[in-house]
């Protein structure tokens, strides 16, 4: 089993996420993440599909999405060049003595303190999933209260 | 234009020469502009009949079946017909009416989210929102639904859409950036080369024909394949007749009640060529078991279909008809004959040990199968037959020789009893020469019986022979051989059917025994109205071979003995 990042560009009309999401339950695939945004072209949205499973299963899963008439094409970034990034907003229990060490943690990070409070700080940050994985294991002893992540976002890199 | 106008103008420039449906609320205005057109429109007795009636037509012409349905109850009556269209890539364009485009999402009388319902079960579907969006829609739903892998759409149009008034402008040409059927049509040179060499070079090849090669208009190139390397040639229940049964190469079916000798074929063949069927799982048996030493070919205009749930060595995507051109061109170019005579031995022995047969004994009960024997010898295969689901349905592909394709209509994905009557109506407003016969059986049957009614009124002279054992009997087969012979709730008790039939304007008959069936089936051929026979056949005959759930092919229970 192995992590695949699809990048799928489709028709940016209603009901095009219900289709998409609806192949995939209806076709018992395990997704990761998806996320979706409009693109350079307004009639034209991309979704970052991040799919668990074998070889075999993602390719069903490309050839599944390519026969939907709104998809206007699936890439596979696993197997080329690509830039991948999610955005996490971490909300973590703070007392004055732990306040700096979390500061410290989010600047050596490069990630933002997003928001302040009297018993908890919010950390911002951007990053691949090496630099996501960090940052939950260190602010893990803290207390961790609450998390909200984008799904990763993806796009091919220039050769 | 008001949109129901632009609506019709759109069917009558696609060349829709007929419609099944019925009105409500929704689809008024729809059925208002229909009453000014000269457009054929056929009432059906309920929204699954409509479905199934232009499924049939769309089967027995080629052509794009069409069925209209009001919003709310009249669009989910219509949900099981899309979904066996779709199970069987039928070509099929649904209409339904949809509350006015400001109720939607309000619970309004007669409302339900019909594209939410209908989503897996179409190829595609629209809500038309703008009426100037109304007849382009029309338009790629008509192209979506017959290119390609074939499929039904469905277009939802709210009543105040189909009031709006619009300029109408007909698309010369239809752009749809995410779907290029054409990219799919030719094969692929490499591996059609391939293909060819693995035929030449095989010793003991199977070439197994599903209904992509009748959806792609296939017959001829398939024969001329067949005939010009003498393989032994198999079809799935879609492609029965697509190679003559009663010629020397043909194997008739595979798969779970198929001949045994032709699954022997199948399991031990060194090259398997899948002729536009899909691996289905009531071919394949056990899949990890399934023709272990084979190489395999697979043709089909489907990507998502080539590797789904066998793996295959030389995928080829394409369509059928242009594939097999091709697939014969570079196999004549290698100038080498194949030799597959000592294979040819083998299958003729295991055809003279397990021939498909059974026994209608003198003074006893009816045979099912008995009345399809004899309704081939008496029609030799000038026929269309559709048939419901269940024992039946198998007997008709074993007992009666197929011998030309679109000839055999049933639902073969999906499996839905009540298919039969309201496709052979729609089969018979395709064709209207042809003798349309819906064989049934006591449990299908009455799950649509109510367009006897439809059939009568257009005087079509469809004949529904049923095979009717007092249960539903194919359920009753696996209670007995995988369930201990507890039989629940498998048995009823039906009413009289030719009278039934005669209160629907039919005419209604009776047999029960062997001797009374050839004079019955011959009156009734003869004839020119609809009739309804019921034939009493004994309740313990079982369809076989049957391969059993979950074991390979040659694991197949041959009889009770």
């Amino acid at each position: 089993m192995a992590k695949h990042i699809l990048s799928v560009l489709v028709e940016n009309k209603f009901g095009v996420l219900a289709r998409i999401a609806s192949l995939i339950a209806g076709r018992g695939f395990n997704i990761d993440s998806l996320a979706v945004g409009e693109t350079e072209d307004p009639t034209a949205s991309r979704m970052t599909i991040v799919v668990d499973g074998d070889d075999k299963t993602v390719e069903q899963v490309k050839k599944q999405l390519n026969r939907l008439v709104d998809v206007i094409s699936v890439q596979d970034l696993t197997r080329q060049d690509h830039l991948d990034r999610e955005l996490i907003l971490c909300k973590v229990a703070v007392t004055p003595k732990t306040r700096p060490e979390l500061v410290e943690i989010a600047k050596t990070l490069e990630a933002q303190v997003a928001d302040a409070g009297v018993k908890n700080i919010t950390i911002l940050l951007v990053g691949d999933q090496a630099k996501v994985k960090t940052l939950l294991e260190l602010v893990k002893p803290y207390g961790v209260k609450e998390i909200v992540r984008t799904g990763r976002v993806a796009l091919a890199r220039d050769v | 234009m008001k949109g129901a106008q632009i609506l019709v103008e759109c069917l009558k420039r696609e060349g829709v020469d007929v419609l099944f449906g019925y009105p409500g609320g929704a689809n008024l205005p729809t059925y208002d502009a229909l009453h000014d057109s000269d457009l054929k429109h056929i009432l059906v007795r309920h929204e699954q009949g409509a479905a199934h009636m232009a499924d049939g037509y769309a089967r027995a012409t080629g052509k794009v079946g069409v069925c209209l349905a009001t919003s709310g109850p009249g669009a989910t009556n219509l949900v099981t017909g899309i979904a066996t269209a779709f199970m069987d890539s039928v070509p099929m364009v649904a209409i339904t009416g949809q509350v006015r485009s400001y109720l939607i999402g309000n619970d309004a009388f007669q409302e339900a989210d019909v594209c939410g319902i209908t989503r897996p079960i179409t190829k595609h579907n629209y809500l038309v929102k703008d009426v100037r969006d109304l007849a382009r829609t029309i338009r790629e739903a008509f192209y979506i639904a017959a290119t390609g892998k074939p499929g039904p759409v469905l277009v939802d149009i709210p009543v105040d859409v189909s009031q709006a008034e619009a300029e109408f402008v007909w698309p010369e040409s239809v752009e749809i950036r995410g779907y290029k059927p054409e990219r799919f049509i030719e094969g692929h040179r490499g591996q059609i080369d391939k293909a060819a060499k693995l035929i030449v070079q095989a010793k003991k090849p199977v070439v197994y024909v599903g209904g992509g090669a009748i959806m792609s208009n296939a017959t001829e190139e398939l024969r001329e394949l067949i005939n010009l390397i003498g393989a032994p040639v198999t079809t799935t229940c879609m492609a029965l007749g697509i190679y003559p049964e009663d010629q020397p190469f043909s194997l008739r079916m595979l798969g779970m009640h198929g001949a045994a000798s032709t699954n022997f074929a199948v399991q031990y063949c060194d090259l398997l060529v899948n002729v536009g069927a899909r691996f289905d799982d009531r071919v394949t048996g056990k899949v990890d078991t399934f023709s272990p030493k084979s190489k395999k070919i697979h043709i089909d205009i489907d990507p998502a279909s080539i590797g789904k749930s066998v793996p295959v060595d030389v995928p080829i995507v394409g369509d059928v008809k242009r594939v097999l051109k091709e697939l014969m061109k570079e196999i004549q170019a290698l100038k080498q004959k194949p030799d597959y005579s000592g294979w040819w031995e083998e299958i003729h022995g295991w055809q003279k040990k397990h021939p498909l047969t059974y026994t209608q004994p003198k003074g006893g009960k009816l045979k099912p199968q008995y009345v399809l024997e004899v309704l081939s010898d008496l029609t030799k295969g000038e026929i269309l037959m559709t048939t419901d689901v269940g024992q039946h349905q198998m007997w008709a592909c074993q007992f009666y020789r197929w011998t030309k394709p679109r000839t055999y209509i049933t639902s073969g994905g999906l499996g839905t009893m009540g298919y039969g009557l309201p496709a052979a109506i729609g089969a018979q407003f395709g064709r209207p020469g042809e003798r349309v016969i819906c064989l049934t059986g006591d449990g299908s049957f009455v799950m649509n019986i109510q367009e006897l009614a439809t059939a009568v009124d257009h005087k079509l002279p469809i004949k529904t022979i049923i095979l009717n054992n007092a249960n539903l009997g194919m359920v009753r087969q696996w209670q007995e051989m995988f369930y201990k012979k507890r039989f629940s709730y498998s048995a009823m008790r039906s009413p009289d059917f030719a009278k039934v039939a005669e209160g629907f304007g039919a005419k209604g008959a009776t047999i029960s025994q062997p001797e009374e069936v050839r004079p019955m089936l011959e009156k009734i051929l003869s004839d020119k109205e609809c009739w309804v026979v019921d034939c009493l056949c004994d309740e313990e005959e079982k369809v076989f071979p049957i391969i059993p759930p979950g074991k390979a092919i040659d694991e197949m229970i041959l009889d009770m003995a």
